[in-house]
């Protein structure tokens, strides 16, 4: 694995130096006005859409110099005004830098408390130390070229090395930082933030993965599963739907379909996912499953009792997440503003109504309401809104959270005696179902009669004039989810059964009865 | 000698203990156990797997005798330890062959 770790970053290094050396921010060359919109109201048949996105960095154009003013290109019929390169604003740095923070608290300790209290006191380490060990190699490894190969001008389907090592982001001889852009022309903030916040997302993605085989997996083994799967899965997946080169540059329909053909696949298919729906929850639930089945059911899986060791510390994780994930899905809209804000109470709206509706539902089906209930509804109703919260209204919103709890309820309990896998954190049930059923829903609810953003058409500046179609946006959606799916499945496939060979996946019999945390790691979480 | 084992509902721990101050035990030993007898157990939901647990949480007394006071004990326990729903208990009386004070050495029925 250590060898594995080398290779990556030693190639990564030298295409890095073979390419460019220092491909630091030039002079932006066209004002990023908004008064720029032209006069024509040909409205483009495939408008520019509004995603969480990423914006974009590609090292030649969009990026600005802090220190340049940049001339105005004119049109013939509007004035245009010589706007200096755009400077970061302080309040939405200050938003994301926090954001940053929030999703950082989502992994350590939320998702690790959340996952840890699930298992047996036998396994509570192994559960915190891989969740805490993947957050910490992701990042080194996003550092080093994930964020890169993720959000930098490439094909359609990954980047390329030119942000390797994050060169080029700060010259410190101008004085100079690059920025990211936004969803509003002209607005952008620092790109070391975007790139730290992007961090987060890859590496929470990537410790959420194990939940599924918890209890059982080699921790080496779990470490080069997850190398290889981000490196393959997240940061393609990342590209595909979030990528693109920002609003600024979009000025026409010309420019409108010259940037769109250089953003990821997906996104340029009209694809919606604010703050990762299909790139976070799907992807990761795909790659959990596929390990469970892979791995096997945990020794005497059905007939020993493997309750929960601490569901006090499940709620404070559960907690945890709720409160961080208002920097994942609000921050999605990178900016401190009515989008983030719209995010903003859709998080908070639509998991207490699946809290709600997953606490109802089992209190009817199964006799009594219970805290994992309450916890996972909770959860069920974050993941679903995670795609929608900057597209949808509240009732959307509400009426996702509430759908969320009730579907993923069955996600737990029927479809996972349907699957026959031991998900032993019902990873898929919940991150899976709710990934999926939200992804579809947000093509529902993003409608404007159904109280939502509709597209956005960024040579207008405004919504877009086209009918908005839900059919064919839930098709849309539907091809992402799809595409996800297949393309998770199939890295993970080849992942697993790679490291399988190398490594093994699962510990010895008897390892896995005495537990991991003693065996795995020579500690004990409790002496009793 | 004898040494009285009872196991009984936790919650009746203090009243039993109070019974047999009154009439003269001085020392008990108390362990937590777990068991069932006739009592069912109950069973717990965590989404869709479900535990039948039979072992209940049951606390176990023992305590140390003179022949003479066996059968008040014996009754001093059932009083304060019966509820008479299921799941009071048993007790179980055991011959003691050897009793000794660690601090003075004393044995027998002066150790006790």
């Amino acid at each position: 694995m250590k060898t594995l770790f080398k290779i990556l970053a030693a190639s990564a290094c030298a295409f890095a130096i073979g390419q460019s050396a220092f491909a630091y921010a030039e002079p932006q060359t066209s004002p990023a006005s908004v008064a720029s919109a032209p006069v024509t109201t040909a409205a483009p048949s495939m408008a520019a859409v509004e995603t969480a996105s990423t914006p974009a960095i590609s090292a030649e154009t969009t990026s600005t110099s802090v220190t340049t003013a940049a001339p105005a290109a004119v049109t013939p019929t509007v004035a245009s005004t010589l706007t200096p390169a755009p400077t970061p604003n302080k309040g939405d740095t200050a938003w994301m830098l926090v954001a940053t923070l929030l999703v950082t608290m989502m992994a350590i300790p939320g998702l690790a408390l959340f996952y840890g209290g699930l298992v047996r006191a036998k396994n509570m380490l192994s559960v915190l130390l891989q969740v805490f060990m993947i957050f910490s190699v992701i990042i080194v490894l996003w550092c080093v070229y994930g964020y890169s190969l993720a959000f930098t001008e490439g094909s359609s389907f990954i980047g390329k090395f030119d942000r390797v090592l994050l060169q080029g982001i700060w010259d410190p001889v101008q004085a100079s930082f690059t920025t990211a852009a936004t969803f509003s022309k002209g607005v952008v903030i620092p790109e070391f933030v975007f790139a730290a916040f992007q961090a987060t997302f890859a590496a929470i993605t990537c410790a959420l993965i194990i939940g599924a085989f918890a209890e059982r997996a080699k921790f080496k083994a779990v470490l080069a599963f997850v190398v290889i799967w981000f490196t393959f899965s997240y940061l393609p997946i990342a590209h595909m739907v979030w990528f693109w080169t920002g609003p600024d540059a979009i000025k026409d329909a010309a420019t409108l379909a010259t940037e769109t053909a250089k953003a990821g696949f997906l996104f340029q298919m009209g694809a919606l996912d604010f703050a990762g729906g299909t790139v976070v929850h799907i992807n990761a639930a795909v790659a959990g499953l596929v390990g469970a089945f892979m791995i096997g059911k945990r020794v005497g899986y059905g007939k020993e009792a493997m309750a929960p060791h601490s569901l006090t510390m499940t709620m404070i994780g559960a907690s945890l997440l709720w409160v961080g994930w208002f920097g994942f899905n609000a921050g999605s809209a990178y900016e401190a503003n009515d989008i983030a804000a719209l995010a903003f109470i859709n998080t908070l709206l639509a998991t207490a109504a699946a809290t709600v509706s997953w606490v109802f539902g089992e209190w009817m089906t199964k006799g009594k309401p219970s805290m994992l209930g309450a916890a996972s509804g909770a959860v069920a109703g974050l993941v679903a809104i995670t795609p929608a919260c900057g597209f949808v209204g509240p009732m959307g919103g509400l009426l996702i959270g509430l759908a969320s709890g009730i579907v993923c309820l069955w996600g737990v309990n029927g479809l996972k005696r349907l699957l026959g896998a031991d998900d032993s954190l019902d990873v898929f049930g919940v991150h899976g179902v709710g990934g999926i059923l939200g992804a579809l829903l947000t093509g529902v609810f993003a409608s404007p009669s159904l109280g939502g953003q509709g597209i956005f058409d960024y040579v207008t500046n405004k919504m877009s004039a086209d009918v908005y179609s839900i059919a064919g946006q839930v098709t849309t959606q539907a091809t992402a989810v799809g595409v996800t799916i297949l393309w998770s499945a199939v890295v993970s496939v080849v992942a697993y059964k790679l490291v399988d060979m190398v490594i093994g996946l699962r510990v010895a019999e008897d390892e896995e009865r005495e537990g991991l945390d003693i065996t795995s790691h020579g500690e004990s979480a409790y002496h009793s | 000698m004898k040494l009285i084992t009872a196991i009984i509902k936790p919650f009746k721990l203090d009243e039993v203990r109070e019974a047999l101050s009154e009439i003269g035990v001085q020392g008990i030993t108390v362990t937590e156990v777990k068991g069932f007898g006739r009592q069912k157990g109950h069973t717990e939901l965590y989404r869709g797997a479900e535990y039948v647990v039979d072992f209940l949480p049951k606390t176990k007394i023992e305590a140390a005798v003179e022949d003479n006071i066996v059968e008040r004990a014996l009754e001093a326990i059932e009083n304060a330890a019966r509820t008479g729903k299921i799941g009071d208990g048993k007790i179980f009386v055991y011959s003691l062959e050897q009793v000794v004070r660690i601090r003075t050495g004393e044995t027998g029925n002066e150790a006790l």
